[in-house]
């Protein structure tokens, strides 16, 4: 009889220890490509470019990311993407917060089609529409410029926001606007005096998916602009270019990665709640 | 009566709510989709400028049809959708699963799994690149060091590795958010059936085969479509990794390499039109099975 709880308890140890080294593997696979791109980054052209590849560099060295200033137009393609992702979110926020309020408060005909119109428009394509928005883009006169990524990345980041939005509007309780509605307030004082306050987490949720989409976005930043006037981060991360055709200059794309992704990072660390609670909203709610 | 009006009166106020979307979509979303449509019924070159399109019907179409390179690109875009999502699904359900348990320093894995989702997906591709390089990568010197192969393998020039390599890429990229979706799902199911089973006497694979499972169903359906939808248009990674190489394009960069590289404004348009229809069937799948509900 003595022998059954210590044999349980050692299987349940053994069962213990496997299951932190598979957080351990999980961990590892998920950090592991970030933490090379930091070590690479701060390695020399030298150390970069040696076998056997080693672990960690002999000796911090920033210059890749002085470099990635003086030497490519990262400055630049940095204001470019805050001053893009900014103004996108902030003008979809604007837009969508009108939009939620109806979607999650009003009743009227034609509700369910408009509501349906904007989740078909969230599962666009971008690629379907790229002819036309070029030709769109070229005849409004915004090629290569901040405003044509502004404009286009309406296309992915307003129907999200609305729908993030329109799930956080439904939770407010209606008392609170029934009392502004007693009080002899209209819709929009309503709106912009009782619910948006209420709304401040939720505008936060899509806010900063908005940031974060219109931040990373390739395709129109790609298409959309020529040269670093308007050049987003992504776009030039993909393009960086070094002293010949065939030799990248890997440390230094190595060092702009962690210059964009550390920013992400940060964000995530503060706002991990609200991030899962808008994605499962967006995803799981439907 | 009154309340009538005052139906009548709210009606129109969200109308007015709807309207500064409802005018942006249609000018960003609605009119260049009708644009691209039309466009992909004539001859244009996008670098006429004002265009000068010559209306050739369906010739574009008729050209897709024996397009070796449409196909090519549907069939890599197929190869990987499928691979990429039932191994996000696969380990999402695992990951998911391992981090539901309690532990400390969970706050600490569920950040790390954000960490993939918010890297920009050009910046992960760059870091794989470099990860892969065949002589300076450090994924040779790991297997090497493993054992796990001889010599060091060019995963990017390889033919029969490069497409393999960038699911890989999108698998790690991807997954966390797959799991973080599933996570969600599996906070929703009620501890007492869990306790339940065990009273039964149901072993852990029992209680997950016949509890988590049936019960995750409706959030493993929509994760999978929605990156099934999203795999479909992939378009970063695979370009980033490896341009336009026939071996391993996209639908995506097919059509924008003919639309924008060629400079084949009508051509791109019938392509891209393609790729929408081909999108537009799975979403109207979606919509219909899983019935999503407005109120």
């Amino acid at each position: 009889m003595p022998k059954g709880p210590k044999k349980f308890r050692l299987s349940r140890f053994l069962g213990q220890v496997a299951f932190y080294l598979l957080l351990l593997a999980v961990f590892a696979y998920l950090v592991f490509p970030f933490y090379w791109a930091v070590v690479s980054s701060l390695k020399s052209q030298q150390e970069l470019f040696q076998t056997p590849v080693s672990y960690w560099p002999e000796k911090l060295r920033w210059q890749n990311y002085r470099d990635v200033f003086i030497m490519q137009p990262f400055g630049r393609n940095l204001l470019n993407s805050a001053v893009v992702a900014g103004l996108t979110t902030l003008l979809a926020l604007a837009v969508g917060s009108f939009a939620a309020y109806a979607l999650g408060r009003f009743r009227f005909a034609g509700k369910r089609p408009i509501y349906y119109g904007i989740l078909a428009v969230s599962m666009f394509p971008q690629i379907s529409v790229l002819g036309g928005m070029y030709v769109l883009i070229k005849a409004l006169g915004l090629y290569n410029t901040w405003w044509a990524l502004v404009f286009s990345y309406m296309i992915f980041t307003l129907p999200f926001t609305i729908w993030v939005l329109t799930s956080f509007v439904r939770e407010i309780p209606a008392e609170l606007e029934e009392a502004a509605y007693v009080d002899g307030a209209g819709p929009l004082q309503t709106l912009l005096w009782v619910l948006l306050p209420l709304m401040a987490p939720g505008l936060v949720t899509a806010g900063l998916l908005a940031f974060i989409g219109a931040w990373n976005e390739f395709l129109f930043a790609l298409t959309f602009t020529v040269d670093d006037k308007a050049r987003t981060v992504p776009v030039a991360i993909a393009f960086f270019s070094g002293a010949s055709q065939f030799e990248l200059p890997w440390a230094q794309i190595m060092a702009a990665s962690v210059i964009v992704t550390v920013p992400l990072i940060l964000l995530v660390l503060f706002f991990q709640q609200r991030i899962i609670a808008g994605l499962t909203a967006g995803a799981v709610k439907g | 009566m009154l309340k009538r009006s005052l139906q009548a009166r709210r009606a129109r106020a969200a109308w007015l709510f709807l309207l500064p979307s409802l005018v942006l979509l249609t000018l960003v979303a609605a009119y260049p989709l009708l644009r691209t449509m039309q466009l992909s019924l004539y001859q244009a070159s996008i670098l006429d400028y004002p265009l000068r399109p010559v209306w050739v019907a369906l010739a574009n179409y008729a050209f897709l049809i024996q397009d070796a390179y449409w196909w090519l690109s549907v069939k890599n875009t197929v190869i990987f959708t499928v691979a990429s999502v039932s191994l996000e699904t696969l380990l999402g359900l695992g990951i998911a699963v391992l981090v539901n348990a309690r532990f400390p320093l969970r706050g600490l894995m569920r950040t790390a799994m954000l960490i993939p989702w918010a890297i920009p997906t050009v910046v992960s591709a760059q870091m794989w690149r470099w990860m892969y390089n065949d002589v300076y990568g450090v994924i040779n010197d790991i297997l090497l060091r493993l054992g796990l192969i001889a010599k060091p393998v060019a995963w990017l020039a390889e033919p029969s590795l490069v497409l393999a390599s960038i699911v890989a890429v999108d698998v790690w990229k991807t997954t966390p958010f797959m799991a973080l979706l599933l996570l969600a799902g599996l906070q929703s199911i009620p501890k007492e059936l869990y306790e339940a089973a065990h009273v039964d006497g149901a072993t852990p694979w029992q209680q997950f085969r016949y509890v988590t499972l049936p019960l995750l169903k409706p959030a493993l359906l929509v994760a999978l479509v929605f990156r099934t939808l999203d795999a479909l248009r992939v378009f970063d990674v695979v370009y980033v990794m490896s341009g336009t190489n026939p071996s391993t394009m996209s639908m995506s960069v097919y059509a924008r390499q003919q639309l924008v590289d060629f400079g084949a404004l009508g051509y791109g348009s019938a392509l891209s039109t393609g790729i929408f229809f081909i999108i537009a069937i799975f979403t109207v799948i979606y919509l219909t099975v899983l019935r999503v509900e407005v109120d």
